[in-house]
């Protein structure tokens, strides 16, 4: 969304405003926000913060951001300077095209770059099966080194039919 | 002045065929969740807890073509959201079938976003018939899930939010990675994807000329403070809306557990101060407050600014236990029921703000009567102070 009073920067402070009897939403950029007078701390929007911290990357060595600004996603074609100007992202894959890009903004805005909370079932499966295949490795390592080969050439086995079903479900594990 | 009413009951019927969303209903507030008395409810206004989640293999809203856009919203209204139980029965509204009345009446009911009021494709709506469960559909995300309650109610919101959540994610592959959690359009909002808010009344605060303080020190520790200005620099209606800004790196039940402890504070705070009012200018309070009922009461044209400023200085009182007042679920339906958009829905079409203003204070007068008469001359339920417990 553009700002409403310049209509050239995004939007990123919004404010309810009573105009002629009316509550009327406005949304500004931060720049004509702190000349019409909204300056204060209450109107930090995440957008505006997210934003910022961008912008602030952006300015710091103007050479290797230019550089930087033509990085892209492979999937959905979003440049890292399509980022900065709009503070949004494209796809799914433009975590991974762009991931060096925004560890760095995502350390800045939420001061962490690993997700510890909720996770879908069906990811959660995925863990369950990569620890349990590393499981087994580890155990197949063990038992050659014990020289214990019929335990050995059993966790074989099992890896092999589980690679076999996971190779049904293209599954990156080897 | 028969005919004219006659004429307008006429018109309003026959716009009412033309509205796409149960306005009707909408219009009842029993059973809908802000009709409720919910925990610290006075002070605390409503909790929302959002949930963002979006599809793999498909590019977000913003940059999806209007095609694909179309194609997610079928997929949404035909296979996914119809097995949802929470919206069993309910009917999925698609914004650009709404009319611009419709459409703020939602987002005065916090249903959609400002972003969502706007032209793009495949955006839609569905809510339950309370309206505590709602999802938005391509907005900045595929899905907003949005749980909302009366009162001071995070742990209920998520546990509401994420049932929905748990039952779409049987359905589809979400968007996840195993580092940024769940993927979302913006940054800002990765991880968890969460955003959990309390609108908060802090008259005391603003009175005493303490609040900016709290709210530099609120956003010092990773949360944010909204507040909603009417003219000049005054907070309208002395209503913040604190949120948590960090979505990342923090489990959930972290998440709102801080953001829990910052609501406490700051309503320990509050009262504080009002502690201070009652003790320094116990009579110029109960004249503000009394006053403002005066004015509500009996005013022929009421502004929304007006109101809401008015309406403020009656939770005040109710807050602090004064006799006579309606309680504060009451002040919050009135509030609601008192915007723009909700007026011109009742009466069937768009309004001049004349008009408005006459039909705000009619409204007004007419629901303060109600209450008046239905709590009698009967002392008020609560003591002079009311009990703080923490659920
Ligand atoms: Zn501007
Ligand atoms: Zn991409």
């Amino acid at each position: 969304m553009k700002c409403q009073v310049c209509g050239v920067a995004d939007a990123s402070v919004h404010v309810k405003e009573v105009q002629n009897e009316q509550v009327t939403e406005l949304h500004l950029c931060q720049k004509c926000a702190r000349e019409k007078g909204y300056h204060s701390m209450l109107d930090q929007s995440k957008q505006a913060l997210a934003s910022q911290f961008v912008w602030m990357a952006e300015n710091l060595f103007p050479e290797a951001d230019a550089e930087m600004g033509q990085i892209q996603c492979a999937e959905c074609g979003l440049k890292y300077s399509d980022l900065v100007q709009t503070g949004r992202l494209g796809c799914p894959l433009c975590y991974v095209h762009l991931e060096p890009q925004l560890k760095q903004i995502v350390r800045r805005v939420h001061g962490a770059v690993r997700h510890i909370g909720k996770a879908p079932g069906r990811e959660g499966e995925v863990f369950e099966h990569r620890r349990h295949i590393q499981k087994l490795h580890e155990e197949l390592a063990r038992a050659i080194e014990r020289e214990e080969y019929e335990r050995a050439a059993a966790i074989r086995d099992e890896l092999r039919s589980l690679d076999r079903h996971a190779g049904e479900e293209e599954s990156e594990e080897a | 002045m028969s005919a004219r009413a006659g004429d307008e009951a006429a018109s309003r019927r026959h716009k009412e065929t033309e509205m796409k969303l149960p306005v009707a209903e909408m219009l009842q507030a029993s059973g809908k969740w802000f009709a409720q008395e919910g925990p610290l409810g006075d002070a605390i206004l409503s909790t929302r807890v959002r949930l963002a989640r979006n599809l793999s293999g498909h590019r977000f809203p913003t940059r999806a073509l209007p095609e694909e856009q179309e194609r997610l919203l079928t997929r949404a209204e035909q296979q996914l959201l119809p097995r949802i139980e929470e919206f069993s029965g309910a009917r999925l509204h698609r914004v650009d079938g709404l009319s611009l009345l419709e459409r703020h009446l939602l987002l005065e009911r916090h249903l959609i976003s400002h972003d969502l009021i706007g032209e793009g494709s495949g955006r839609a709506v569905l809510f339950a018939p309370d309206e505590a469960i709602s999802v938005m559909v391509n907005e900045e995300d595929h899905f907003r899930l949005q749980a909302l309650r009366a009162g001071f109610q995070l742990d209920a919101c998520h546990a509401a939010a994420s049932h929905v959540d748990d039952q779409l994610e049987s359905y589809v592959e979400y968007a996840f990675s195993d580092n940024f959690g769940y993927l979302t359009a913006c940054p800002t909002n990765v991880g968890t994807a969460m955003r959990a808010s309390v609108l908060v009344h802090l008259p005391g605060l603003v009175l005493t000329k303490r609040v900016k303080k709290v709210i530099s020190g609120i956003s010092q520790v990773g949360f944010t403070v909204r507040g909603f200005y009417g003219e000049g620099t005054d907070v309208l209606g002395n209503f913040f809306q604190i949120s948590n800004q960090v979505t990342l790196g923090e489990k959930e039940s972290q998440i709102l557990l801080n953001l829990e402890r910052i609501v406490h504070q700051v309503l320990e705070y509050e009262e504080r101060a009002r502690d201070v009012l009652v003790k320094d200018a116990a009579a110029q309070v109960e004249d503000k407050v009394m006053r403002a009922l005066g004015v509500l009461r009996h005013a022929q044209l009421l502004t929304s600014e007006e109101m809401i400023g008015l309406m403020s200085a009656v939770r005040l009182g109710t807050s602090l236990g004064l006799a006579g007042l309606p309680p504060a679920h009451t002040l919050s339906e009135i509030l609601l029921f008192g915007q723009s958009a909700h007026l011109q829905a009742q009466a069937g079409g768009e309004l001049g703000s004349a008009q408005r203003n006459a039909r705000r204070a009619e409204f007004v007068r007419e629901r303060l009567l109600e209450t008046s008469s239905a709590t009698g001359n009967q002392a008020p339920g609560q003591g002079a102070r009311r009990d703080r417990n923490d659920e």
